[in-house]
């Protein structure tokens, strides 16, 4: 779960890390008020989860109010690479005198937490890693005991931090650590990390993902995302338990299993096709799961043919051809279906679904069969009878 | 032979009491798994079908001897479990539980490998271990799969079914499936079960199925180069995937430009394993390659 950038600051204050103080606002009234109050210069600033906000003209400094009205009227509304502002933080301007870059994340190859810092901050941190290396130091520690003061110091240093900052950096990548461990964190990324003319060490940005599967642990930070953002179909999954993504192509995609939803996405864009989304039903969908799902599919109106591809394991074939059944009473499509039927009870499963000659669903035996037909379908060819 | 499980597997299974957990453990009892106990807080003495249950995992080995531990117990417990399992001295751990918290599974991979060297962790969020004909630990439907010289491993289930059933139908069976889970912190990781199938001598080949995610497959593709004789056969799903977005399991997402499909499929084929491009491709890749060394000999 990405946060957005103010929602990580505050995160970030609650550990005592250093950030400036700001409003998130909606309205234009709203950011005008807040920055009488954070004080001016503010910047104004687009709240959204994507990158290159401040290229996309996302994030302004504003001397008085006639600006910041011009600049909150400018960026909310904007769309920056498919994504809506609606929420703005106003926040007071900070005198920058250097930029430095701090992250905590797990390295799945090492096993464990990985603490980078460098002091050229304030660019895309891959560049800097890829162009020089030696600038930025990554530091492994050790889950069980965890970052030490002493271990921190030594990254600044080694970092080559400004002598006079090297306590107030090591402060900052404690905290830091402290976010990541305690709020369940998988990535806790600041920068810039700024050094002020008055020598504080500031985060003046965010980038905090937590764990989905540890949210239990902490109910306050349950209502945190950009649900306003999230697409409305896969807000919807979520409140009902289904793994679904949505794509960009108009193929509706149905499976069982993440391994092998992944794997019908790679095979119909194979075939030519375009998936419109990743749904994973999971294992053991009983019938009302399936109509569920096809009612998920369905609300995408991008869809022009939907892919159900089966490998029953735990999951039955017939409850799946009875889900699918009970699903063309209630919902009647009108887009054509193609269902391939493998594994347990896969036998059962296509007899019941012959019988019900469903209107436009047509059978295949294999996946990459399946794949074919559906792509044909979509781009409106015939493929032969309804099986 | 085969790796893993097998005859001599003494299976006891934490959360049997449980609705998911009964099922299978009755299922694996079925396929002719040795199946020596169960453990549930506070439901020590009762049995399921004649399995003892046992209130710890103490309890369990002074009394049943398990050598080996499946962890079917709801999320926000089994890094207990498995950390119980391994204290109490069970060598093997096959954890099916999805939904750990990645923190949770970070603390046991480095606390099992600090102090429990010798207990080895399976998954978790993975769908078990079967060797055909032996010995079935999981939920993964053994009817799909007959006993052979093909050793299976993957992060993901059902995909492993779809590739193992072609096999199946072209005719050849496998040593042992070993499901290593789709989750970021996997107790063993592709590297740990090939080195095992190496050393098996009843494998004569191995399919690797690798998804985006993490750098597992490019480490594979390393420890293949220098350390594997037999022939490895890969396939990486999630071409289509977009960066950012987690694709069903938790460890499958394109982080920035790392972990993409196309960069593992690269790595595995610049140290020549040949990566079919359908699970279809994969099985008759392996199936030719498997001829082929056969043939050799």
């Amino acid at each position: 779960m990405d946060l957005l950038e103010y929602q990580g600051k505050q995160l970030f204050a609650r550990h005592g890390l250093r950030v400036s103080s700001g409003q998130a606002v909606t309205s234009v009234e709203d950011a005008v008020k807040a920055a009488g109050e954070v004080g001016y210069p503010v910047v104004v600033k687009a709240q959204v989860l994507i990158g290159g906000r401040g290229k996309a003209g996302g994030v302004k400094l504003a001397a008085d109010e006639s600006e910041v009205r011009e600049h909150a009227g400018n960026i909310l509304g904007m769309d920056i690479k498919g994504h809506i502002v609606r929420t703005l933080w106003i926040e007071h301007a900070s005198d920058i005198a250097s930029e430095y870059y701090a992250s905590v994340l797990l390295d799945r190859s090492a096993k464990r937490p990985l603490v980078m810092f460098s002091v050229e901050g304030g660019v895309d941190i891959e560049e800097v890693a890829e162009r020089t290396p030696e600038k930025l130091i990554r530091h492994h520690v050790d889950a069980l005991t965890g970052l030490s003061r002493a271990e921190a110091v030594e990254i600044a240093r080694q970092g080559g931090a400004d002598a006079d900052v090297v306590e107030g950096v090591a402060d900052a990548l404690v905290a830091l650590y402290e976010v990541w461990i305690e709020e369940d964190a998988t990535l806790a990324e600041i920068n810039p990390l700024i050094v002020t003319p008055e020598r504080e060490v500031k985060a003046l940005d965010s980038k905090v993902s937590l764990d989905g599967n540890a949210l239990y642990r902490h109910p306050e930070n349950q209502g945190l995302s950009d649900s306003e953002n999230e697409d409305p179909i896969e807000r919807r999954a979520k409140e009902e338990g289904v793994q679904y993504v949505k794509l960009d192509g108009d193929i509706g995609i149905l499976g069982n299993g993440a391994g092998l939803v992944m794997s019908t996405l790679d095979v119909v864009a194979q075939a030519g096709g375009s998936p419109a989304n990743f749904l994973d039903a999971g294992g053991g969908s009983d019938a009302e799961k399936i109509k569920q799902a096809v009612d998920l599919l369905l609300a995408n109106e991008a869809v022009k043919a939907v892919l159900f591809n089966i490998f029953g394991g735990i999951t039955r074939c017939d409850e799946v051809a009875r889900g699918l059944i009970a699903a063309f009473e209630d919902i009647k499509p009108t887009v054509p279906f193609v269902v391939r039927l493998d594994g347990t009870n896969d036998v059962e499963g296509r007899r019941l679904l012959q019988e019900a000659a469903l209107p436009n669903v047509h059978a295949a035996r294999t996946m990459n069969e399946a794949a074919d037909k559906v792509v044909a379908l979509a781009a409106g060819q015939s493929v032969g009878a309804p099986a | 032979m085969s790796v893993l499980v097998d005859e001599r597997t003494r299976l006891c299974v934490a959360g049997i009491t449980g609705r998911e957990g009964t099922f299978h453990t009755l299922n694996n009892r079925s396929y002719g798994t040795n199946v020596v106990g169960g453990v549930t807080p506070g439901k020590g003495g009762l049995d399921v079908e004649g399995i003892p249950v046992f209130d710890t995992w103490e309890q369990a080995m002074s009394q049943a001897q398990p050598n080996t531990a499946m962890i079917f117990v709801p999320p926000r417990f089994a890094a207990d479990s498995i950390l119980e399992a391994a204290a109490a001295g069970v060598e093997l751990v096959i954890a099916i539980t999805e939904g750990i918290p990645a923190h949770d599974e970070l603390r046991v991979y480095n606390l099992l490998k600090r102090d429990y060297p010798g207990t080895r962790l399976i998954g978790p969020n993975c769908p078990g271990i079967l060797s055909p004909g032996k010995a079935n630990v999981g939920i993964i439907p053994a009817s799909f799969f007959k006993a052979g010289s093909v050793g299976v491993v993957s992060r993901s289930g059902t995909l492993t079914y779809q590739i193992g059933n072609e096999i199946a139908q072209a005719g050849v069976g496998c040593s042992t499936i070993v499901g290593i889970g789709g989750d970021p912190v996997p107790g063993s990781s592709f590297v740990d079960v090939l080195e095992l199938f190496e050393a098996d001598p009843e494998t004569e080949l191995v399919v690797l199925s690798g998804e985006i995610g993490g750098s597992a497959e490019e480490e594979a593709a390393e420890y293949i180069d220098g350390h594997m004789s037999k022939p490895v056969v890969a396939y990486i799903a999630g071409f289509t995937a977009p960066a950012g977005k987690q694709m069903g399991h938790a460890g499958a997402i394109v982080s920035g430009s790392a972990g993409t499909a196309a960069a593992k499929a690269q790595a595995l084929e610049s140290r020549g394993v040949r990566v079919g491009r359908t699970p279809t491709e994969t099985a008759s890749i392996a199936v030719e390659v498997l001829g082929g060394a056969l043939t050799a000999k």
